[in-house]
Order: structure tokens, then sequence, then C-alpha cells
């Protein structure tokens, strides 16, 4: 996996846009450093001015005064539609073009920076690839003939075409179903694992910008910012009333989808026994041994099978049946808040697997909510000094 | 002599009149088109521009063409000229009204997409806007030559070519030899013309409009 990042960091300074006829500015004075290779998250009630400070970014809105620039290079000075070749630009409900096929809309581009045919034809299917469209399948199909989902693919997949430095995204998935938004969400990162642009990310959904932004600015009134910053620091420590009320309840649970299981220290210090290698009578030797009334039974290739208590043995005839089998499981890599839910459909505690789905630990609700405690005496401590 | 004999009689001189009338109706629907997009283009985007020019094409279309070849013959003389200018003028309405009509109706978020990812002005409008609006264009030519065809009939006053000679001689003719079938000839001529381009108008857009578009 590409580890190089090719996105460029993207600068406003003192931007300020002043619609003609209107009174006082839409963006007033936005001052922000967008990192190389970051996913940046524009959030804010309707109407602060989140569509137009992005939309700054590639000059679609020219801005009254103020310096942008893109890699160093002041957007300005370049001629915009040259501009705007650089700077890949997806929107709701994905605006593709409906007299063109999914490969022409694609190639359109490239087309416009005159590679050649044969090129652009394996760009198409390599973007369709990529975002997870079977080109024999789809290459020649109209919009209309796609899901909203599938359209909003091809947007991305649009956007991209021509390798930008910088992708900005209005509202991208906020005309799909929930679980569709959740795919792509998932889908989004992924290519970014890979991709490492530089992506300006618009949206109204806090629960989306938590999980998709490496930094989350919550804009008010006039683009105003109110806090740029990790989401993390945002759910632990909202700088006003503003923030905290976007934030809304619940942040604690919110702040479980952004650690993962490897990152807490989950035990690993259950019974666990083999299962072809050992026999009811040798397991309930062992537990009186240690003291422990639960061992979890696994199979050869030391997957989790069934949780045992020590009185389901004395009438058991083989380890492949006693017991009850394990239920939901979670991962290293699953977010604590998948932990959490394995917790609680299992009553008490989960077992955690690793990359081959074998035993590596299980984890208890208590290591759940000490962690959220951690989070909070780190945050408050941190904003203490400060 | 019945109709069919007098066709087969006369049929050279009638399959040129055929020819004249459709070739003009044709060449005053493309003038037309292109001076009607032109002016759909220039104002589509502002709503009073549309209004102006629609209601100044209506304008036009109210003017019985009598009265606009009568007008047009002390200027132009006899002959092709103000018969066409008078077609053109005639055809514009429909498909300026609909050059108009269907570039405003052109998805805003496709247009600023387009130019999101790089169109210039002119990508825009001819890839996708003018394409987009391209069934709308295509209806108001189809309106605009079927119009033709019979105002075209009129255009005999004019002295103009085609199959109008043909009726205004049978209709002044009325009682002598063959002045029916004259004036049958003519009308009938004019009917299946029609017809026929009306499948050239089907085939235009079945090889024209995108699939995606197509209703
Ligand atoms: N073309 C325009 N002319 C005049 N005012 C405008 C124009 N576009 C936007 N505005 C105003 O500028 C302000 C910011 O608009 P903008 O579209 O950036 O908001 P937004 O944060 O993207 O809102 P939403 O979440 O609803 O998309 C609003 O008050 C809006 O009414
Ligand atoms: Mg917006």
């Amino acid at each position: 996996m590409a580890e190089t990042v090719s996105g460029a960091e993207i600068q406003l300074e003192n931007v300020t846009k002043r619609y003609p006829g209107t009174g006082e500015p839409a963006v007033k004075d936005f001052n922000m450093t967008i990192p190389a290779g970051k996913i940046v998250i524009f959030v804010g009630p309707s109407g602060c001015g989140k569509t137009t400070t992005m939309r700054m970014i590639n000059r679609l809105i020219e801005p009254t005064s103020g310096t942008i620039t893109i890699g160093g290079e002041d957007t300005l000075k370049l001629n915009a539609d040259a501009l705007r070749r650089k700077v890949g630009y997806a929107i709701q409900q994905a605006g593709l073009f409906p007299h063109f096929t999914v490969a022409q809309n694609i190639a359109v581009v490239p087309g416009l920076l005159d590679w050649e045919k044969k090129k652009i034809g394996d760009r198409v299917d390599e973007m369709m690839d990529l975002v997870g469209l079977d080109p024999s399948v789809y290459r020649d199909r109209f919009p209309r003939q796609l899901s909203g989902g599938q359209q909003q693919r091809v947007g991305v997949a649009r956007a991209l075409a021509a390798d930008p430095p910088v992708l900005l995204m209005d509202e991208p998935f906020g005309a799909v179903d929930p679980i569709t938004r959740g795919n792509l969400q998932d889908e989004l990162l992924r290519l970014q694992l890979e991709l490492r642009k530089t992506i300006v990310f618009v949206t109204h959904d806090f629960d989306e910008a938590v999980k998709l932004g490496d930094k989350i600015a919550v804009l008010g009134d006039q683009s105003t910012i109110q806090q740029f910053d990790t989401p993390e620091a945002i759910l632990a420590n909202p700088a006003n009333d503003m923030v905290a009320g976007f934030v809304g309840a619940g942040a604690s649970l919110k702040q479980l989808t952004l650690l993962r299981v490897r990152d807490v220290n989950y035990h690993d210090n259950a019974l666990t026994v083999v299962a072809p290698d050992s026999s009811p009578a040798e397991l309930r030797k062992q537990m009186s041994e240690q003291g422990k009334t639960y061992a979890l039974v696994l199979d050869a290739r030391r997957r989790p099978q069934r949780w045992v208590h020590v009185r389901d043995l004395s009438t058991a005839s083989s380890l492949a049946t006693v017991g009850r089998p394990v239920g939901d499981n979670v991962s290293t890599q699953s977010t604590l808040q998948d932990a959490l839910e394995a917790i609680l459909s299992e009553g008490g505690n989960a077992v955690v697997t690793g990359s081959r789905g074998e035993y590596v630990g299980t984890i208890d609700i208590e290591t759940v909510t000490n962690t959220i405690q951690q989070l909070r005496d780190e945050h408050d401590a941190g904003s203490a000094a400060s | 002599m019945n109709l069919l004999d007098y066709v087969a009689d006369r049929w050279d001189r009638l399959s040129l009149q055929a020819w004249l009338h459709v070739s003009e109706v044709v060449q005053s629907t493309l003038i037309a088109a292109v001076i009607g997009v032109l002016i759909g283009v220039a104002v589509y985007r502002s709503p009073i521009g549309s209004a102006v020019a629609t209601a100044l094409a209506s304008t036009i279309l109210t003017i019985p063409s009598f009265a606009l070849l009568g007008l047009l013959i002390p200027v132009f003389g006899l002959g092709a000229v103000p018969t066409v200018i008078a077609l053109v003028l005639y055809a514009l309405l429909p498909i300026t009204r609909n050059t108009i009509v269907g570039l405003a109706g052109v998805d805003p978020a496709i247009s600023d997409a387009a130019k999101g990812i790089g169109m210039n002005r002119v990508s825009v409008l001819t890839r996708v806007e003018l394409r987009l609006a391209w069934p709308a264009i295509l209806a108001g030519m189809r309106v605009s030559t079927q119009m033709l065809m019979g105002i075209a009939v009129i255009a005999a006053y004019a002295k103009g070519p085609g199959l109008g000679s043909e009726v205004f001689s049978g209709l002044t003719r009325a009682g002598s030899a063959n002045a029916t079938n004259q004036a049958l000839a003519g009308t009938l001529g004019v009917v299946i013309l029609a017809l026929l381009l009306e499948g050239v108008y089907f085939l235009i857009a079945r090889f024209t409009i995108s699939r995606g578009i197509r209703g």
C-alpha cells in the first residue's frame, strides 16, 4: 500500500466572500490550513457558509478578498478552468451527465487534459474497480440505470479520474439511505488509505464528520471557526455551547467509534483449551486448579468455539459439544462501539480475535468504561494545562 | 381523367414541385433552427430576455401568412426570397421557445458539476446543456416543419416554388378540365410529404438523442 501522500496543502488566508446585494458577508475573514493528505470536514448549521467556503477553493465562487493557495500556488493566479481540472469535485446526487455513459462520465476530465485514448480507457476501468463497480457490467450504462449509491460511486470516480491532489466533496452522500451512506463512507476511508488526497468534505451530519474526519471544523455563522480539531478532541472537549450543541447527546458513545479494540487493554487471561487435544475431565481439573468457573474452547486453528461453565463438564462426553457456542465476537480492528454491542449481546464480555480469526483475548464492559473515563481525564488535563 | 392518371401524366412536374416544396421547408427550418438556438442561448439565463424573445416570436405567428407575404413582396419582390423569409419567421417561435425551455430545464447541479470539473463555458454549453436540451429543440423543429408544410402552400401567392402553385391554379381554374385533380394532387402531395418528414424526424431523434435521456 502506498504510504506516499499525493495530496497538497491548502491554505486559506483572510478569505472573505460578500455576495452582491447582501449586507453581511457570507464568509468573513476565514483562515485555515488544511494539511496535505488529510480529510478535513466542514460541519455547521444550514446557511453558515460551508459550501461558499469550499467552492472558493476551486473558484466556482470567486473570493471577494483574501488568498487561497494549493500546494503553495496562488489559485487566483491560475486559469480557473485549468485549476478545476486539478481539483476533484463531487456533489450531492453526483451531478452525473445523464446523456453520457458511466465510462464517458469518468473520462471527462482526462479528456479535457488531452490524455491519449488508450490511457483514458485504462484509467476508466481502473477507477471503476477502485470504487467497486465492475467495468464489464457498468461501463456502458447510463446514470439513470444505476442506483443512488452507484451514481455516487461514479461521481467519486469521475472526481478522482485525473488523479487530482485535492478533492472537494459537498454533502456527497447526503441523498442516499443510511446503510448505503455507511458503505460509501467505509469505501471513501479505504480509498483514502491508498490515495492520501487532501479532502475537504462538507456535511451537516456530525456523525459522518466524526467517522471520516482527520480534523473537523465546526463552523458558525459567516463561516466563523468555532473549533478546528481532531474528532476525539472535539468530542471530549467542545470549545463552546454551539459546538457542544452540535456534538449533541451521546458524545461518549461517538468516541467509541474512534477507538479500536487494539488500542485498549483487553484481557488475555481466559482459560483456553484446544478441543481435539483435551477432554472434559482434563479441563475440569485445570479449571479447579486455576480457580476458574469459565473456559473457552478453541478449535484446532485456535478459533473460539464455545464457552464452558465448570458444572457443564461433569456430564459432558466431548469438548466439541459442551457449553454454549460463542456468539458475537470482535476483532482487534473493530471499533469500541462494535465491541460494546458484542459485549452487551454476549452478556458481560466478548471474545477478541486476531487477523486470522484466532483467539487473542477477551474484552469486558469495564475495559470500555475505563477507556472513556481515561479519555475524559486526559482531555481535561490537556485543556487545563493550555 | 382520374386522379391517378393525372398524377402519372404530370409526374415530372409534380415531383419537381414536391421536391422544391420539401427543400424550401427543410432549408427554412434549418435556418430558423440556427437563429432560434442562437437566440435561445443568448437569452435563457435571463427570465426577462426569455420572456421578450418568446413574446416577439409569438407575435410573428399571429400575423396572417397572406399579410406577411404581402408585406414582404414590395421589399423583396416575388419568388423564393420572400417565401423563405416568411417561413423562417414562422418557424422561429416553436424552435426559440423550445430551446429556452430546454436549456432552462437543465438541472443546475449538472451544469455546476460540468463547470466544477473544469469544462469551460463553451464546453458546458455545447457538450452538456445543448445536448440535454436537444430533444426539446428537435421537437420544436418538428412542429415548425409541419407548420411550414402548410404555410408553404400559401407562398404560391408570392410565386414561390412548391406544390402551392398546383393547389392555387387548380382552385382558380375550378370547373375546367382537371382543375379538381390538380388541386387534389397538390394537397395530397403536401400531406404525404409531411408524413414522410415525420418519419425522418423519428429517425433523427433515434440516432441523435442519447439513450441516457431518451424518454
Ligand atoms: N449566490 C448567492 N447570492 C447571495 N447569497 C448567497 C448565495 N449563495 C449563498 N448565499 C448566502 O450565503 C450564506 C451561506 O451559504 P452556503 O450555501 O455557503 O451555506 P451552507 O453552509 O453550505 O448551507 P447548507 O448546509 O444549507 O448547504 C447563506 O446565508 C446564503 O443565503
Ligand atoms: Mg451547502
